[in-house]
């Protein structure tokens, strides 16, 4: 058995568009894998395709979860299958407590007719809070209501915190984090690199790499992996943007 | 959390050994309705001549009365008086056995935690609590205080010179044609005095619950709180399903005297084959408050208006309601506040959820006449609809006259959006967990209103609405 996140000749249309055509891409356990790519070249439209997002319909290829077809599976069975994504855009849940929303997600992976132990639960959370700088009244406040840009992405990595994924896509966690945030974020991140897991890391600028390392870097364009290469390709994107590879004639 | 005295007190209704059974039963006063009826009831009671004078009166009210089809549902059309039993009290046989109650059912009482005991009257496997509904005993204490917490059969016979002054005085017989239904077959209900300065600590609370099937249900509250005393009353209903309707018409009446508060809670669930036609109104004197807070879930046809007549000075008046229309019912609810002195004040916050082809309609009525001075009212009525089929209408007629006074109006209607339900799925609900949440989220500022237990009750009602509703 294969233990990675494998995404195999993927093709997705929303509305009749395609917009990914043929993406493969493997990512094995414990590696740390970063997608650049320009605006609009279907970096979040592959991981919403990969969560299960019901707009897009997969017209052809495949993504394994280790061995599970994740293709097959509902939007929350891919959740609790292992799969995380740390959203570009979180959505607000008005009315509903930031505490209460984690709890209910960490309960949904709980045998039936078994409770969470509330006590420590929330030791568990707070200590998580206090290594990404939380502030403990984002309990009580409504899931990403009314918060900051920055605030959002936080709370998102505090949810894969708390939700232990075995493979995880965070997309632009970077945007709109300050540069102590960002490094408040990328040590967690750190922190939860292990060869039990692991990442995808969506961004447009290299300073995220600077702090969460990557073994490998990927440049998507027009819905397929044009160029694969190490750490160092970040570097090179950086100063010299996209083109060079772009007008590179496709190796696959 | 409540104080384990507070815990007691609400759950007090529940043990065995605090009911109480009236001397005889196994009474039956048949189906359909007639004057007869009207007399059995009265013999069965043993009633004042003054009474049995109010119940006949009131059902010549009831059938001169039309239908208020103008502007409510076509569906109240479906109610046949003459198979409905308008009199039933306990000590009915059986007329099943726990095997024959269906599974839903079962599940139900499961889900809500009701207890081992209770839960074969509510199948109505055994002998049933219905009309002369179980009370909880007063505490000594407030005995000794001088609250009288009685149903309205013995408040009526004991307690007259009480009673009498304000009965069927907040709501007359001929309100409308449930009220006057009402006023001629009421049995059971509550009827509560507060003797001035008396603040009741714990709440009061009684629980009504239809068990048997085509039996109509028409209790009558009358709580009384004098001057500068205060109570909480909390009603819980829950029914079992049945096939064939059931009708449910209430009336609730209170006086609020000067300075007193009355709060009043409901949280009902009924089956969906009743009709829930309920008359609620509050007199509140000057610097009086009364609070209804309103949860209503399930019932086919829910058509209930709590209002507020602010008759003194600086009296106000205050409606939180919650309502959720699944599949197939409807929710008619809404407030009415009648500002009748200078400077009272109104608010009403309504929040309805619509689920599949459920429907939600707010009718509000607000009503401040020209030659008062400095009165205010605030209305929000907020619906969520769940599904492209569901419905919401919202009737908020505020009559101001003359310029002195502040009002002010809000409505919303939202959907629960697809790319939230998104959100919450990909942290591992259940598409039925998500709606339960993205719900419970949208009433969560106004079930803080409502005491500890009955907020965790509300929350697992909605969980058991919302996780019925979805694939
Ligand atoms: N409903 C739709 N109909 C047509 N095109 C769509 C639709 N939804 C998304 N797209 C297009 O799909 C393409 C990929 O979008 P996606 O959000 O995946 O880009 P991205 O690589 O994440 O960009 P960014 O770097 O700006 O976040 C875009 O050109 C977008 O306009
Ligand atoms: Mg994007």
């Amino acid at each position: 058995m294969r233990q990675s996140l494998r995404i195999e000749n993927l093709h997705a249309s929303v509305d009749g568009h395609e917009i990914l055509k043929g993406l493969t891409l493997e990512v094995p356990k414990g590696e740390v894998h970063a997608i650049m790519g320009p605006n609009g070249s279907g970096k979040s439209t592959l991981s919403k395709v990969i969560a299960g997002h019901e707009a897009y319909t997969v017209t052809e290829g495949a993504v394994f979860l280790d061995d599970l077809n994740l293709l097959d599976l509902e939007i929350d069975e891919r959740s609790r299958a292992g799969f995380f994504l740390a959203f570009q855009y979180p959505h607000e849940i008005p009315g509903v407590s930031n505490a209460n929303f984690i709890r209910a997600a960490r309960q949904a992976r709980l045998p039936k007719g078994q409770e969470i132990d509330a006590v420590a639960f929330y030791r568990e959370m707070y200590a998580k809070m206090d290594e990404l700088g939380m502030d403990r009244k984002f309990t009580a406040r409504s899931v990403n209501e009314g918060f900051s840009g920055g605030e959002k992405k936080r709370n998102e990595i505090l949810q894969m915190m708390m939700l232990e994924p075995r493979y995880a896509i965070l997309d632009e966690t970077d945007s709109g984090l300050d540069i102590d945030a960002l490094k408040i974020v990328a040590q967690g991140v750190n922190a939860m690199r292990s060869p039990e897991r692991g990442f995808l890391v969506i961004t447009h600028y290299q300073r995220l790499l600077d702090y969460i390392v990557p073994d490998v870097v990927h440049v998507l364009h027009d819905g397929r992996i044009i160029h694969t290469g190490g750490k160092e390709l970040a570097y090179e994107l950086e100063e010299k943007g996209y083109d060079w590879i772009i007008n590179e004639p496709v190796a696959a | 959390m409540p104080d384990s005295a507070t815990l007691e007190a609400v759950t007090i209704d529940q043990d065995e050994g605090n009911f109480s059974y009236p001397e005889d039963y196994a009474h039956d006063a048949g189906y359909g309705l007639d004057e007869s009826t009207v007399d059995y009831i009265s013999n069965i009671k043993g009633e004042a001549e003054w009474i049995r004078e109010f119940r006949q009166k009131a059902l010549k009210v009831f059938f001169a009365k039309p239908m208020p089809t103008h502007w409510a549902s076509k569906d109240l059309e479906n109610i046949i008086f003459k198979d409905i039993r308008y009199y039933l009290s306990k000590g009915q046989a059986p007329t099943r056995s726990w095997d024959e109650v269906p599974d839903d059912v079962k599940k139900t009482f499961e889900r809500l935690g009701i207890p081992e005991k209770e839960r074969k009257y509510l199948a109505g496997v055994e002998a049933q609590f219905d009309s002369e509904a179980a009370y909880s005993n007063v505490k000594e204490e407030l005995t000794k205080e001088g609250v009288i917490f009685v149903n309205s059969t013995e408040g009526l016979r004991e307690h007259p010179e009480i009673f009498r002054k304000w009965f069927g005085k907040v709501i007359p017989t001929g309100d409308n044609k449930f009220s006057a239904l009402n006023s001629a077959v009421f049995s059971g209900g509550s009827f509560i005095y507060v003797p001035p300065g008396v603040k009741v600590k714990h709440p009061l609370q009684a629980y009504f619950r239809i068990n048997a099937e085509n039996f109509g249900q028409f209790e009558r509250t009358l709580i009384i709180v004098d001057e500068g005393a205060e109570v909480t009353y909390m009603e819980g209903c829950t029914a079992p399903k049945f096939e064939t309707a059931t009708l449910h018409s209430a009336v609730v009446e209170l006086v609020a005297m000067k300075d007193a508060k009355i709060q009043y809670i409901t949280v009902q669930n009924w089956s969906n084959n009743v009709f829930n036609l309920v008359t609620k109104r509050g007199l509140a004197h000057e610097n009086a408050e009364i609070r209804w807070i309103d949860c209503n879930i399930g019932s086919r046809l829910t058509m209930k208006y709590p209002g507020v007549i602010m008759k003194g000075r600086k009296a106000r008046g205050e409606v939180i309601s919650i309502a959720l229309a699944n599949d197939g019912q409807h929710q008619d609810t809404g407030a009415k506040m009648i500002h009748a002195a200078d400077e009272t004040t109104s608010n009403i916050v309504a929040k309805s959820i619509s689920v599949g082809t459920g429907r939600s309609t707010y009718r509000g009525q607000v009503h401040i006449p020209k030659h008062l001075k400095g009165c205010k009212n605030n209305t929000e009525c907020d619906a969520l609809l769940i599904n492209a089929s569901s419905r919401t209408d919202t009737y908020p007629a505020i009559t101001v006259r003359g310029n002195q006074h502040a009002t002010q109006h809000e409505a919303s209607v939202s959907q629960v959006s697809e790319d939230q339900i998104f959100y919450m799925k990909q942290r591992g609900l259940s598409e039925g967990e998500a709606m339960s949440l993205s719900v419970n989220g949208f009433v969560n500022d106004l079930v803080r209103e409502f005491p500890m237990e009955y907020s965790v009750e509300l929350k697992r009602l909605i969980d058991m609405e919302m996780e019925g509703s979805v694939g």
